[in-house]
């Protein structure tokens, strides 16, 4: 057997069996069992290396070729397939907690399936077409039943699509800069082609319009499964360019272009943060700030190491995850998730409002949560370079931090006296209790999460480790 | 012989893309389409083997039929663009200065990449016109031809340079992708579970 079938094709299938079961919880429960095993797998079973159980060997080999491709994963990429499958589990687990439509396990286990092939792919270019495919899926995740399409969700259907062309042809021009190094006027234009589709395939500034739109008009839920796994993808995509070519991580533009672009959305998106409302809206705000630390935590490694950038991993996919579960239990119940219409939720729905405001100050980066660590981490390398961009990226920071004050006073403010409740079912306790908990437990011990990234750079072979 | 059948592919992609772009009309949208299709394979067979290139036409057609069943299915709402602006007059002098600037920008874009002018200008004429129709629509159906318009464009440039089996077989996957999304687009107001 190959690494390929087992993390790719078995999951790939499993997700179009999984679309036949009636019961979510059946379903829900395959799936779990199921990436679980994927993801112990992924944690204990080395590739290439034969293991010896008494009579019988086993062997795990880490290629599989497919139409004279072939899809690679070896032992280096297996921390990163634990995280991703792993992180799958929770939110696969706690869909079964609200009333998340049932299609998003199966359709969820596929464009994992078909985002881990973007990641393995060689030539690794091609990853663009198996993302785009994974784009087209991703559409009856984040369409409504019964209503048409809205903006963010065509947005999101153009912008991804766009960007396969401009990633697929700037693989071609790479070529002919490995046989040309010297021609400045094509590394240029190279850079614009690269530029250009990871723009668009992360939602950089400023192609990031429909993140907030979709974020306000489909499932919070699914949108947040999707922005979490397309901007990580994305993210680990574009890193194995800079890892592959010498030219493009040593270029001196590149520091500058991902720090400006990072503090851009951190700007824009704080700043619009601020003025919003609409709490799926502001969700959409929060991930586009992330994003934008991502690139700064980038820029600041991408000649030294690149521990910064993996630390943001575990408290963004948790504060992420929780945000999108409160936000999916207020949404099954109100009829709005404006701010207005939200007045006074603390009295009855606490855990909710406190999972949601807490995943909110996690990705502020407030002391003692999840995102702290790795967002001060991030402010000290900005501030050992630039004074002006820390004071932008605080500004940026402010404005989601405001934007959470804001909830909270809404949140607490009744108009009559009304007495304390909780409506979250037992199951919604037990997964908002969990998120709270390990939120403050990562902010508290940073050093646990080690444990799960520590294998990380072992994917790229260029950056320094 | 070929230079000329290059040349009169060339002159039925514009017609089709302009008139996607001006009517308004499913049927014709997809009727265009599909001849659209026809003009991009026989620009994709002179870098590729025909039975590839016949595979492109055959997924594009596709896209056609399901397209054009799923508009037959779904009901029909009568909706009109809502954006500004609508005229006719005005797609043809945008389309106009798309002809025009993808003229002036095949003739150094053909050097560059050594390809024929009738099929760089194509291509490029084919992204612009997909680009265009993505900026004046907002209706899902009109969408989805911009995008698949789009990615002919590219397509055609893209098969010059590159080969692949797999490439071939994933562009095709993404186009019936494309046109499935747009079959769901125009259902999804009927009940899921209907």
């Amino acid at each position: 057997m190959s690494a390929p079938v087992l993390w790719i094709f078995l999951p790939f299938l499993l997700a179009g069996f999984l679309f036949l079961p009636r019961n979510q919880k059946v379903v829900a429960l395959v799936a779990c069992v199921f990436t679980l095993i994927l993801t112990l797998a992924a944690w204990l079973v080395p590739i290439d290396t034969a293991l010896n159980f008494g009579n019988w060997s086993f062997k795990l080999s880490s290629s599989f070729e497919i139409l004279g491709r072939r899809l690679i994963l070896t032992s280096a990429d297996r921390s990163l397939l634990a995280l991703i499958y792993g992180s799958s589990i929770f939110w696969f687990a706690s869909s079964l907690a609200n009333k998340t439509p049932r299609r998003i396990i199966p359709l969820g286990l596929a464009i994992t399936s078909l985002l881990v092939a973007a990641l393995s792919v060689e030539p690794f270019l091609y990853a663009a077409l198996l993302i785009e495919m994974a784009v087209l899926l991703s559409v009856p995740l984040l369409s409504t039943p019964g209503k048409k399409p809205g903006k963010g969700l065509i947005r999101f259907l153009i912008f991804q699509t766009l960007a396969m062309p401009f990633i697929l042809f700037s693989g071609w021009l790479l070529a002919g800069v490995d046989a040309n190094p010297g021609d400045l006027g094509l590394v240029q234009q190279v850079t614009i082609l690269i530029g250009l589709g990871f723009s668009f395939l992360l939602a950089v500034f400023p192609f990031y319009s429909w993140i907030p739109m979709l974020a306000e008009e489909a499932s919070p839920f699914a949108v947040g499964f999707i922005l979490w796994m397309f901007s990580t993808v994305t993210i680990f995509f574009g890193l194995s360019f800079l890892d592959r070519y010498t030219w493009l991580r040593d270029s001196p533009s590149l520091g500058i272009i991902l720090i400006s672009a990072g503090i851009l959305m951190i700007v824009t998106g704080g700043l619009l943060a601020a003025f919003q409302r609409n709490l799926g809206r502001t969700m959409g705000y929060a991930v586009i700030i992330e994003n934008g630390f991502s690139l700064l935590a980038i820029s600041l490694g991408v000649k030294s190491d690149l521990s910064i950038f993996y630390m943001l991993f575990i408290p963004r996919v948790l504060s992420l995850l929780l945000w999108a579960f409160a936000l999916t239990i207020l949404k099954e119940n109100y009829s709005t998730l404006n701010l207005d219409n939200l007045k006074g939720l603390a009295h009855t729905w606490p855990f909710v409002a406190s999972g949601l405001v807490l995943a909110n100050l996690a990705l502020v980066g407030m002391p003692l949560l999840a995102g702290f660590p790795s967002h001060l981490a991030i402010w000290e390398g900005v501030a050992s370079r630039s004074l002006p961009a820390l004071i932008w990226i605080l500004v940026g920071s402010l404005g989601l931090f405001i934007n959470a004050l804001r909830t909270i006073f809404n949140f607490v403010t009744v108009n009559e006296e009304s007495p304390w409740g909780s409506r979250e079912t037992i199951l919604q306790h037990f997964f908002l209790i969990i998120g709270i908990v390990t939120i403050f437990l990562i902010g508290l011990f940073p050093q646990w999460t080690l444990l799960l990234w520590s294998n990380l750079p072992a994917i790229f072979t260029h950056f320094v480790q | 012989m070929i230079s000329v059948l290059n040349w009169i592919a060339l002159l039925a992609a514009m017609v089709t893309s302009i008139g996607l772009l001006l009517h308004q009309n499913w049927r014709w949208g997809v009727g265009l389409l599909a001849v659209q299709y026809l003009s991009i394979f026989w620009l994709v067979q002179t870098h590729w083997p025909v039975s590839m290139a016949a595979a492109k036409l055959v997924t594009g057609w596709m896209a056609c039929v399901i397209l054009g069943m799923a508009n037959m299915n779904a009901e029909t709402s009568g909706d009109t663009e809502a954006s500004w602006p609508q005229g006719r007059l005005f797609r043809i002098f945008t389309a106009g200065i798309i002809v025009a600037a993808t003229f002036a920008l095949s003739l150094r874009a053909s050097n560059w990449l050594g390809l024929g002018m009738p099929l760089t200008w194509t291509s490029l004429l084919l992204i612009g016109m997909g680009l265009l129709q993505l900026g004046i629509t907002s209706r899902s159906f009109r969408v989805i031809l911009g995008l698949l318009t789009i990615l002919a464009g590219f397509e055609i440039l893209y098969a010059a340079v590159e080969s692949s089996v797999l490439v071939a077989a994933l562009l095709s996957i993404v186009n019936l992708g494309l046109a499935l999304t747009g079959a769901y687009f125009m259902n999804v107001t009927q009940d899921e579970n209907s």
